[in-house]
């Protein structure tokens, strides 16, 4: 599904990501993890097409096409989700209207029909129960004056509406007490199917307790570092990042192979 | 008579001048030059069920060209509240001492030439009279319609709500015909002690025309006044809103959208004024610029010595959709009292960033993200409308200014 190469990002000049290598495949979930500062977030905003990264080398292959030439809002109807770390807060648009038009731009470039109001609003009322959402949520403008904790149902919310077959969650965890950590991986783990692809960006093992990873990433100065199984997440919960980062693997190999 | 005195004041002072401070940025050079000529009373048919909303069936003035078409007008739903002619009003002995007490009143017209030429062409214009306890339920609505091309008009209403009264006025100025004319606008308001006034003012001259208001307003005790003014239309528009809090404990809001796009300058000179203790003024004003439009604005609030206890805050925010579109913006507040709080702040920006990155990684075109957008900024104002239709109709003008549809 999705093949990455030798990928090199910067942002204002600075060289984040150091030639990342990595291969996704249909139905796997993979954590992207390691120290702040290794590149992770911004492994997730380069997949997404965030305007201010700059790929400087390297290529992804999404589905056999070059993601990097697909505008953010392409990538985005071709199946690609992220879920933001920080979820912006869209004043005066009401949740409903921001996920209706973006279900409806999405239907459109599948040659589908529109949704009207109405008949989204049912199908609204199915995909909320994913995450919990009371319905005062809808018709509440984007993210506005939403707890962290609901800002990141939302994010989820919006993954049940869109269904993607790639969805980058950037530490989707992070700022979540325990309750909402179980609603949101639940919610996570309802909609993956042997269809999708799941890449989890997180600090933190805690999050893989509950979307557990086939594969687990370390990343560290802009490479991977490590690579292994669901196991090398609690190993690393246990000996923390520092004994990676100070004993790292070359470009792109792991200690471990992942099974294929 | 006024008229009189009026005129001559005009003659003393003529248009105003950029070198007046306060017409720094609006040039009315342009329109000094034309050969308006005053319009005149007319009974001609006129269709006016597109103006006004379904909340105001019953009761809704029109005024065609400065002059109240009673022919024209529905007022079966006024439940006690008297909406007149002006002129008859000040003819009538129920009503002659309010307006010889109210008219011109808070509007003077002697350091003023465009609310002197006004005065001086009093020749109709409408009397609201909100007697005392009484509470109007459905909004009322009073269409200034600009008919005749070439033309000036001079639009004038009196609204007086006694005390412990309540009303919502709806003033909604259009046009029937898309050539140059002007409007000279004059709105006086008195809030009486206790009473509460809900004040719409809905600018949509076509985009040819000249159109300068004022609206004064004067609070009693313990009354509120929410006002917010949508301006839209014209080639040039001012507006010159004040609200005089001279009893203590008033309350009042004054909000305000613009939006506006090439050859089109709108200006909004807004005054604020805290004279008594335990008063409380919220103003935003929003602003959204195309084009080479140009806005200004500048909000003056006084907290005058003794008005203690002032709550006052004051934002206005701009958002500008091209490069050629300018504003100048001039929040002021003027404080000596001790014990007040007050906030006040402008702000200028364009589309942001990370906002229309988050809608695009949803699979919203670029284009679609900016307008939606655009519509969420214009929404603080007009979410806050509590007239249905006038919401709807707003969202529906902002939307199609944005050629989008949600």
């Amino acid at each position: 599904m999705l093949e990455i190469k030798n990928l090199h990002a910067a942002i204002d000049g600075n060289e984040i990501l150091k030639g990342i290598n990595l291969t996704i495949n249909k139905g796997e979930i993979h954590a992207i993890m390691g120290p702040n500062g290794s590149g992770k977030s911004t492994l997730a905003k380069v997949l997404a097409g965030h305007p201010q990264y700059e790929v400087t080398a390297g290529e992804v292959i999404y589905e056999g096409r070059n993601l990097l030439e697909m505008e953010p809002d392409q990538r985005a109807r071709e199946g690609i989700f992220m879920a933001f770390q920080y979820p912006i807060e869209v004043p005066g648009v009401s949740n409903a209207q921001f996920l209706r038009l973006a279900y409806n731009e999405k239907r459109k470039h599948l040659g589908e029909e529109e949704l009207d109001p109405l008949e989204f609003k049912d199908l609204l009322k199915e995909r909320a129960k994913i995450v919990e959402m009371d319905a005062s949520f809808m018709t509440r403008s984007v993210n506005e004056g939403f707890s962290g904790g609901e800002k990141k149902r939302n994010e989820i919310l919006q993954m049940a509406v869109l269904e993607p077959k790639l969805s980058v969650l950037d530490e989707t965890d992070s700022g979540l007490d325990i309750d909402a950590l179980r609603v949101v991986a639940n919610g996570v783990n309802q909609l993956h199917t042997p269809n999708d692809a799941i890449i989890v960006v997180t600090h933190y093992q805690r999050l893989l307790n509950y979307i557990v990873p086939d594969f687990v990433h370390v990343l560290a100065g802009g490479r991977i570092a490590r690579e292994g199984g669901k196991e090398l997440a609690l190993e690393l919960e246990e000996k923390g990042y520092d004994w990676i980062v100070k004993t790292p693997e070359p470009n792109g190999k792991g200690a471990v192979a992942p099974a294929k | 008579m006024v008229r009189g005195s009026a005129m001559e004041r005009f003659e003393q002072l003529g248009f105003p001048s950029i070198r007046d401070e306060e017409w720094k940025y609006t040039n009315l050079a342009a329109l000094a030059k034309e050969n308006f000529i005053p319009a005149t009373r007319n009974e001609d048919a006129l269709d006016v069920s597109g103006f006004t909303y379904p909340e105001t069936a019953n009761a809704h003035l029109i005024v065609v060209n400065g002059f109240l078409r009673e022919d024209l007008s529905v007022t079966t739903g006024l439940e006690g509240v008297v909406a007149i002619d002006l002129l008859s009003a000040a003819a009538d002995a129920r009503y002659n001492k309010l307006v010889r007490k109210y008219l011109a009143r808070n509007a003077g017209y002697h350091n003023n030439g465009l609310t002197a030429l006004n005065t001086a062409f009093l020749q109709s214009g409408v009397f609201i009279w909100i007697p005392k306890n009484v509470n109007l339920e459905t909004p009322l609505q009073v269409t200034f319609v600009a008919g005749v091309e070439n033309s000036a008009a001079f639009p004038r209403l009196l609204v007086v709500a006694e005390e412990n009264s309540s009303a919502t006025i709806i003033e909604s100025f259009v046009s029937t015909n898309g050539g140059r004319y002007f409007t000279n606008a004059v709105a006086e308001v008195v809030v009486k002690d206790g009473a509460k006034l809900e004040h719409y003012r809905l600018q949509r001259e076509n985009k040819q025309a000249f159109h300068v208001t004022t609206t004064s307003a004067d609070l009693g005790r313990s009354s509120r006044y929410d006002t917010t003014s949508i301006n839209l239309g014209a080639q040039l528009s001012r507006h010159d809103v004040s609200v005089v809090m001279d009893h203590e404990g008033a309350e009042t809001s004054v909000d305000g959208l613009y939006m506006v796009g090439s050859d089109q300058h709108t200006d909004t000179h807004s005054v604020i004024d805290h004279k008594q203790p335990h008063c409380n003024s919220h103003q935003l004003y929003k602003g959204i610029l195309d084009g080479n439009g140009r806005a200004v604005f500048n909000g003056k609030i006084y907290v005058r010595e003794g008005a203690q206890k002032t709550d006052a805050m004051q934002t206005n925010k701009n958002l500008l959709l091209s490069n050629k579109a300018r504003i100048d913006t001039k929040p002021q507040l003027e404080i000596f009292a001790d014990d007040v709080k007050c906030a006040h702040g402008a702000a200028v920006g364009q589309i942001d960033p990370e906002e229309l990155f988050y809608l695009t990684a949803r699979g919203i075109t670029p284009e679609l993200g900016r307008n939606l957008l655009t519509y969420g900024f214009a929404e603080e104002v007009i979410a806050k409308i509590k007239v249905e239709s006038i919401r709807n109709e707003l969202d529906e003008t902002v939307l199609r200014q944005l050629h989008t549809s949600l």
